[in-house]
Order: structure tokens, then sequence, then C-alpha cells
């Protein structure tokens, strides 16, 4: 296809991509810097980052490795509570905020990986519809969990309760004087320094791409590729369809929980069950809308429609009514074959992308 | 005693998941989507017999047929209007459809019937007392009423004309369309059918656990599905023993283990029963052709 | 081909940016047309006078129209909460405004409860030049709020997020509505003078900040009262809508009174249940059962004997109750609640403090935040949801929770 056929072409869009990413942070900078930006278009900002981050890793799992994946949110939901810990716990050891955020993804996106890594085994033994309830399972799976957990710190150490029962509270435990509670299990985390800042985002969204492109096209990049358009024919040429699974599936996580830690420390207050299954789909309709596998559009169609209900905020009751009749609107209007034919007058040579998922 | 009041009411629980699994089931199996909205037909369901029977004074069994009309032919314009465009497209397109269409019922019930809670007044109440074991009417109403269901269903797909031609759509569609079937016909009798299922379940649902909100249909919803996943998404007798089996092992977690894990450790038996049986419990595992 | 792609891009991007001028460009003008109409009132006419004679130094009253934003859960699942907030402050601010004097602009913004979409919305009230929050009206979003508004120096006055997280190290924070833990303490009292000996089981949402929280102190308290807690039963949002298991639990284990520290929704569902199942302890709530009696179709009978410490009812016979009850009956069609009840106290409170403080609507939101917080530990306000109720500096309210039993449908106090 086009990526055999001019490995230059891959480069030009590639740059394309990246190009966007940064004028557009130039330009809101810019505009921010000089006091254009309102008050809630700043408040904007970092969200948008962590979602646009989101998506690019959810069009990993869904667009590349063409499996639908119905609890990203989960993964995100590691990465901000991890994050959260760590930031918290490390604020008297590194003052410098800056290092601590850096440090505090880092922990994020390593948790998530593990957590993808352990929910990946049993998950990518499956496919279709059945992968895709397994994943929504997942996610409610750690949402229960995260509210479960109690967690504080003190100078002895992180101390964490697993609140199965519902008994527990705070004071079982036991922190020394001086101690700090970071997540008091269903109240989730309270407290937490807001460090977050848009150029930590922006730089989240360049190395996100970077690994994302890399990847994409590289060795393993193919071989995924591969199996995505055709399982048996790529098992039957010899590539370890588990193994490259498995690689995309941690990458994807690991990057969803390093948002998550972006977007926890955002907020002075943070609930598991924010990250549920609605997440989860609010993250999907990025995706699709931004076509499968076409990263530039994962970040356009993540930062219009992460804009739109706040735009909508003077419609108040009505909003999400909008939101949802647009949404319809936008999937009827992109896949009737009629419009699609009108489309494909205006626009010559549409090619389908990605569109492997449930055959 | 307490042991078998727990099943008793696990079985009562499980029946309502029943119900709504069954109306999942069928679409899934004739149209391969999976409808996210159902939930929320269920909510329009238990709404229009709240407000057939509050604001009307209309008799509890009208208020049932109303609602069922009223589910029925919402199931078709949602089809018509919705689903029916994206009959060539990929099946992501329609998910996002159908969740497009859920955001849609729940914020069209927002405006319509408010945010504060309705409390749905129960079609039949009390309880018949065997020892002391108390079971309450409604349960047993629901346990009979979903038994009622799965064999008509059965029946009807089997015997029926229409029932044959929506087993040979879910077959193969092409070929089902090649020997004079009208495909979306038989797509929109089913969605009728779905919404009708769902509309009864409403009724059962709000008349066990009362309280009407916009988002009552989300939850059970997201639960039946996994109920119709568990017993072999597909199949009808697959999605009555799922939801039955669902019920039970919720509240037999909320009971002895913890409530806080209810709703995770039914997903983790989902889990564990679809790496064992990749199809469900009676999921037919079809081969792939190469 | 690709052409038209970057075109398309790049055209997107230019729309993005325009979509970040458009709010901030909207922002300055829509004071008036933001909000429905109904719920923004406007008094220009005032305002220009009111001005003028502020201009002299150390006036005692305030002067001129202040703008006073709210933020709460309009939509989704907790609406309820977030809608009678904002009817009550609707029927405050008119009030006020009628009185003349002081005259108030309410802009009220959703936040679904969840604390990200209540930053944006605390941010388009700062574009919109908010000078005082009442708000948020739940508890997650408020502490997120609250962490913004105390960076700002915004005042807050939050009706109803009862949890010590939202003031906790803002000076900056107030709350009507009393503390989880204040509630916790007075029910395990209250219990232990009045009705002991009996054992108790307690039923609570265990995902939610405000029951739990009262939960963990009525068992701390009840401990040392020795009150007996047989059972403990819990619940989460996606699970509230069975409770036959807990019901079962707490039966089996004897329990004569059920403490039920949750809101009425799930309480509502507790009573059916539990009457379907023959079991008729006595049924003890706190402030979030208030509103139980006025649930649309919801059988009163079940709520016989159903005991609760709330701050208000709508049945009491005070002239300023009875004043409000009619008045959002006759605009809302329905009985107010607590919530409603104390954001319409959280007005008042408001335009006291501003009265008593001086404050003149063209002192900026940070000056206006310095006077309110000296003045408010000295405020002793009558409200609706209390009498004489004073503040701390730490923000917490102190006001008597009122106990009251359920009997042919109406609230008594007990014993009489």
């Amino acid at each position: 296809m086009k990526k055999l056929s001019s490995i230059k072409g891959t480069t030009k869009k590639n740059g394309f991509t990246y190009a966007l990413v940064i004028v557009a942070f130039a330009v809101v900078s810019l505009l921010n810097a000089n006091g254009v930006l309102s008050r809630s278009a700043q408040g904007l900002l970092v969200p948008a980052c962590c979602y646009i981050v989101m998506a690019l890793s959810l069009n990993l799992t869904v667009g590349v490795l063409g499996d639908l994946s119905l609890g990203h949110a989960g993964f995100m939901s590691v990465g901000a509570f991890s994050g959260i810990v760590a930031s918290m716990s490390l604020a008297d050891a590194i003052p410098n905020t800056v290092v601590r955020m850096a440090l505090a993804i880092v922990v994020g996106a390593l948790f998530a990986a593990v957590a993808g890594f352990l929910i990946g085994i049993p998950v990518l033994r499956l496919r279709g519809d059945y992968l895709a309830i397994v994943t929504l399972a997942f996610g409610e799976i750690i949402k229960d969990i995260i509210t479960c957990l109690i967690v504080g710190h003190d100078k002895n150490g992180i101390h964490i309760l697993f609140n199965v029962k519902g008994n527990k509270s705070v004071a079982d435990l036991n922190l020394a004087e001086g101690g700090q509670v970071i997540i008091k299990g269903a109240q989730g985390a309270t407290g937490t320094q807001t460090i977050a800042t848009f150029t930590a985002g922006f730089v989240l969204i360049i190395i996100t791409l970077f690994i994302i492109l890399n990847l994409v096209n590289s060795r393993t990049g193919r071989a995924v590729l591969a199996v995505r358009d055709n399982r048996i024919a790529a098992e039957s040429v010899g590539i370890n369809v588990t193994k490259y699974k498995m690689i995309v599936f941690v990458i994807s996580s690991a990057l969803a929980g390093a948002a998550g830690a972006l977007y926890g420390m955002n907020y002075s207050s943070l609930v598991a069950s924010k990250f549920d299954f609605n997440t989860s789909i609010l993250v999907l309709v990025f995706v699709v809308l931004g076509g499968l596998g076409n990263m530039t559009g994962s970040i356009i169609a993540a930062t219009i429609l992460y804009v739109l209900p706040e735009a909508l905020r003077e419609f108040s009751d009505y909003r999400m009514l909008i939101y949802a009749i647009v949404l319809i609107l936008v999937m009827v209007a992109t896949n009737d074959p009629k419009i699609k034919a009108l489309f494909g007058k205006i626009l010559p040579h549409r090619k389908k992308k990605g569109g492997a998922v449930n055959e | 005693m307490e042991f078998l009041s727990y099943l008793i009411n696990g079985i009562s629980l499980g029946s309502v998941y029943a119900i709504i699994a069954l109306g999942y089931t069928m679409v899934y199996g004739i149209a391969k989507m999976l409808n996210f909205a159902h939930g929320d037909v269920i909510m329009v369901g238990g709404y229009i017999s709240f407000s057939v029977m509050s604001y009307l004074n209309l008799p509890g069994w009208l208020s049932v047929i109303i609602s069922v009309v009223v589910c029925t032919i919402l199931g078709i314009v949602i089809e018509g209007l919705a689903y029916k465009p994206l009959r060539t497209a990929g099946s992501l397109a329609v998910l996002i459809t159908a969740i497009g269409v859920s955001y849609f019922l729940q914020n069209a019930a927002l405006l319509i019937w408010g945010a504060t809670p309705k409390v749905y007044r129960s079609l039949v109440s009390g309880t018949m007392k065997i020892g002391s074991l108390s079971i309450s009417y409604i349960s047993i109403i629901t346990i009979i009423t979903c038994l009622i269901v799965m064999v008509g269903l059965t029946l009807f797909t089997s015997k029926s004309k229409t029932g044959k031609a929506m087993r040979a759509c879910s077959e193969d569609k092409g070929a089902a369309q090649l020997m004079g079937i009208n495909v979306n016909r038989t797509i929109s009798i089913t969605f009728a059918i779905g919404s009708a299922l769902a509309a009864i379940a409403g009724v059962l649902l709000c008349s066990a656990y009362p309280t009407l909100t916009p988002t009552t249909g989300a939850m059970p919803g997201i639960k039946a599905f996994t109920a119709a996943v568990f017993g072999g998404i597909g199949s009808i007798p697959g999605a009555l023993i799922g939801g039955l089996l669902l019920g039970i092992i919720e509240l037999f977690a909320k009971a002895y283990i913890s409530t806080q894990l209810s709703n995770s450790i039914v997903f983790a038996v989902l889990i564990i029963v679809l790496l064992v049986r990749p199809a469900g419990l009676l999921g037919k595992n079809v081969q792939e052709k190469v | 081909m690709r052409n038209i792609k970057k075109v398309l891009a790049l055209v997107l991007v230019a729309v993005l940016c325009l979509s970040c001028f458009a709010a901030c460009s909207k922002s300055g003008n829509t004071d008036a047309t933001t909000a429905a109409d109904d719920k923004t009132t406007v008094a220009d006419e005032t305002t220009a006078a009111d001005k003028t004679t502020a201009a002299g130094e150390e006036t005692p009253a305030a002067s001129g129209t202040f703008k006073i934003g709210s933020i709460g859960p309009l939509t989704g699942e907790a609406a309820i909460y977030g809608q009678a907030v904002m009817n009550g402050a609707q029927i405050a601010v008119e009030e006020i405004n009628a009185k003349g004097g002081i005259q108030l602009e309410f802009q009220s913004q959703d936040d679904v409860s969840d604390a990200e979409t209540s930053v944006n919305a605390y941010n388009k009230l700062v574009d919109w030049g908010m000078q005082v929050l009442m708000g948020t009206v739940t508890t997650t979003p408020c502490i997120a709020v609250g962490a913004q508004t105390n960076k700002d120096r915004v005042f807050t006055l939050t009706p109803s997020a009862s949890s010590t997280d939202v003031i906790d190290g803002k000076d900056n924070v107030f709350q009507v509505c009393f503390t989880d833990p204040n509630q916790g303490v007075a029910s395990a009292d209250y219990i232990s003078e009045n009705i002991a000996g009996k054992k108790v089981a307690i039923i609570y949402r265990n995902d939610d900040a405000y029951s739990q929280g009262i939960h963990d102190t009525f068992v701390a308290e009840a401990k040392e009262k020795n009150v007996e807690v047989v059972y403990e039963g819990t619940f989460t949002k996606d699970t509230a809508t069975d409770f036959s298991a807990q019901l079962t639990g707490a039966q089996s284990a004897g329990a004569e009174i059920v403490f039920l520290p949750i809101y009425y929704q799930p309480a509502s569902v507790i009573l059916k249940q539990a009457a379907d199942m023959n079991y008729a302890p006595i049924f003890f709530g706190v402030d979030g059962m208030d509103g139980i009696l006025t649930m649309e179709g919801f059988d009163t009978k079940l709520a016989e004997g159903v005991m609760l410490l709330t701050p208000f009812s709508a049945d009491a016979e005070d002239e300023a109750t009875q004043n409000f009850v009619a008045k959002y009956k006759e605009k809302y069609k329905e009985t107010p609640n607590q919530f409603a009840a104390d954001a319409y106290d959280a007005i008042y409170i408001i335009a006291e403090a501003l009265n008593k403080a001086g404050c003149t609507s063209d002192m900026s939101a940070a000056d206006i935040c310095e006077k309110l917080v000296s003045v408010m530990p000295t405020i002793t306000f009558d409200g609706i949801t209390g009498a004489g109720m004073t503040w701390q500096a730490t923000g917490e309210v102190s006001k008597g929770p009122r106990a009251v039993v359920i009997e042919n449908g109406v609230y008594v106090t007990p014993g009489k």
C-alpha cells in the first residue's frame, strides 16, 4: 500500500502531524502569554492534552492493532492514582515541581504498563466483541479496586490498605504524626497539589506521537499491521501474533497511564468513578471520529469534541442532547453509502482506513 | 434460610437481567451489533408506564401495554433513523451511533421527566410466605414472565416464517437476501421485538427496584449485556442462563464477599468463562474459514 | 489529495484557535444573556446610583450589583441536588433584589458532579466576572474548585458540600450545611440517649464521601457511647438498586435500628424492600433523608416511623420557612428539599456578609474575598436551616440538628 510505495511519503505525513501540534502549541502559548485566552479556554488546555494522548494511545489499540477496547479509561485511572501517590509522597523529597511531575508521569506510565501486561494476557486471547466486553469488564474491575484503596504516606513510607468489606477507614492506616492521606477509598484522592502545566501536556503529546509514529513505521509496526489485516496470513509467515499484540497493548496502556498521571495532577480532587465506562467511550468516540489508525485525525477530533460540550454551555440543559445528536449525525453522514458517494465525488480517492475491527 | 432467601433474591434479579439479555441477544444475533441504547429503552419503558399510571390514572396492565407499544415504535424509529443508514458500515461506527442514541435518550428523558427520581408504584405488591421465607409476588411474576418470553421467542424463531427469516439473516445476510428474504425488514422486526421486551423488562425492573431516573437503564443494560455474552451471545436459552447465573452470583458476592466488589466479581467470572469457553456457555464456536 | 487533507487540517486548526477567541470574546458580553433568562435577574438601573453613594469611604451597607456564580449538577445523576440549589438560590436572589439595597446577579453553571467539568464551569464564571461563588453543590467537585478559588481568592460558600476536605486548609471556603463528622456524632449521641439498648445496623454507600464520612464518625462515636453496631452493609452507585442482601444481613443479625446515612433515593428503595420482606426496624436517617416524603409516586406509608436528623423541614411552622416553601411550590411545582433551603440561606448569608463588610460592586473578587473572610466569623444568621448559625474561621458552621419522626406523612418532633 502507500506505506510500502514511498517511505518519503510517510516521513512527510508524520512531519506534518508534528508541525500541526507544534504550531498549535506555539499559537496557543502566544495567545495565552498576551492574555487573549479567556479563563475557560486556559482551563481546557491541560485536560485537552490528556484526552489527546488518550485518543492517540487508544488509536494504537483500536486502529493499529485492530482490537476494540472499551476499558481504556481503566489504564488512565491506574496512571492517575499511581502518579498522584508518587507526586504527593515525593513532595518533600523533590520540591521542584517539573521534575516531580515528570517522575510522576513515568511512574503512572509504568504502573499502567504493568496493568496492561496483566490484563493483556487473558484479553489478547479473545477476539472481536468478546474481547470488547472483557476490556469493559476489566475497566469496571479497575474502578472498583481503586475505590477500595486507602493510601497514605508518612516518614516511614507509603501505607496501603485494601478495604474490601468497606469497614476500614483512614484511621486504620496508622499514620505517624505529620503523615498525609493521599487516597481515601471511595472519596478518592483529595488535596492533590495541582502541578500539571500546558507545556507538560504538549511535551507528552510530542513524546506520544514520537513513540507511536516510530512504532507504526518500524518492523514491529509492520508486523502488527499484518496481524490486523489478516491474522492467519501473518501467522503463516511466522509472525508471533501474541507477542506483537502484547507489545502494542502494553505501550498503549503505558501512554494512557501517562495521560492519566498528568490529568490527576491537574485537579485537587479525583475519584475512581470518574474513569468509568463513559470515559472509555468518550475517548473511543474521539478515535472513531478522527479515523482509525489516523493519528492526526485523533488529535483534531479529541480537541474539537472536548471543546464542543464546553462551547455548548450556553445551551445549558440542551447541551448533552445536542452533543448526542451531533454524534449520531456525524456517524450517519460519514458512513451512509449515499452521502459517502457524494463525498467521493468531491474528494476523489478517499481510501478506507483501518476498519478491520470486528469484521 | 438466609442462604435460600439470597438465592431467591438472586434468581429474581437474574430474571430481570435475563429478559433484558434476551433483547440484546436477539438484536446481536441478527444485526450483529452491540445495541448500547437497549438499556435506555428499558428506562423509557419504565417512564412511560409510570406516566400512564400517575398522570393519566389508568390501570397498571394498560400502562404495560401502552409502554410496550411506545417502546416498539421507538425501537423501529431508532433503527430506521440511526442504524439503517449504517447497514454497510463497520461495526464500530454502529457502536458509536448506538452510544449516541443512548446519550440522546438519557438526556431527552432528563428534559421530559426531570432529574427528580420518580418512585414507580409496583404493579403487584405483597409477599408470599413459606415458613420463615418470604418471596415477593413481583419476583414470582418476573421469573414466570422470563420463562414465558424465552419459550415464546424460541418457538417464534424456530416455527414462524419471520422467525426463520431471522435465523437465516443471522447465518448469512447475503444468502438470505438471495433466497428472497427482505433483510432490512427482518432487522427492523428484530428491533421491534427487542424494544418490546425492553419495555416489559423496564416495568419489571422498576417494580422490583422502584426508583426511576434517566440513568436507571444504564447499569442493568451493561450487566444484561454481560449476561448475554456469558450465556453465549445470539443464543436464546444462553441469555436466560447467563442472566440467572449473573443475578445469583451478584447477590452471593454481595452477601458473602463484598458489596463493594460485587460488580467486579461478576465481571471476573465472565472473564474466566470466556477464557474457558470463548463463545460463552451456550454459544456456537464458529470455526474460522481460511 | 494530500493537499486537500492539509487544507482541511489547517482549517480545523484555525477553527480551534477561533473557538478559543470566541470563548473569550463571548465572556465579555454575556452578562445578561448567558443563563436562561429565568435564572438571571439584573437590576441595572440601581447600579449607577448605588455606585455614587458608595464612593464615600466607610459606607456601612454594601451597594451595587454583585455577580454571584453557582456551580452544581444540573444534568446527570446528581441533577436533583443541583437543580434544587439553583431554584432555592433563585428565590432568595429575587427576594433580595425586590427589597432594594444591594442587588444580585445570579448565574448557574452545570458540572454534572464531576471535578473536571466543575473547574471548567468555574473558569467560565470567572470569565463572566463572578465576585462570589455560591457552590459547588457536591463534595468532590467542591474540593477541586475550592483549591482554585483559594488560589484566585474568590469567596466560596457551599450550600451542601459537607465533607471536611471541602474547607480543609482553605480559609476562603465556608459551609452552610453540617460537616459529615458532625452528623455522625449527633446521630450516635441521639441514639444512645433516646433509643438506647438496641442493636444497630448501618447501610451506607461507600463510594460516596458524604455517606462514608458520616458512617466513619458514627461508628467511632457509637463505640464510645456503647451503642452496639451488629451489621454494616455497603453499596455503591452501581449497586444502588437492590438491597435485599444487606437487609437480609441486618435482619439476621437482629438489628432493631437501621442507620441510613444516605440520600433519600436509595433509602426509598430500602424502605420498600424492607416492607416487602416484612422487616420493620426503626430506620434512622440524616439530612440526606429529607425529601423522601415528596418523591413523586412514593408511598409515604412506607416511611411511617422513620426518624431523621435534619436542619430543615418543609413543614416547619415559622414564617420564613412557610414563605419559602409557598414561593418554591408556586414557582417550581414541587416541595423544596434541604438542598434548596441551604441554597436559599446561602444567598442570604452572602448578602448579609456583603452588607456587613461594606463591599461595593466595583471591588474585585479578591478584595471582596478578604473582607468577607474577615467578617464571616462575626456573623450570626437566622435562616430556615437553623437559627443562630455561626461560623468558625475554618469555614465550619455550627447549628443544631433537629430530630424528627415521620408520622402520618409529616415530620413530628418525637415524643410529642
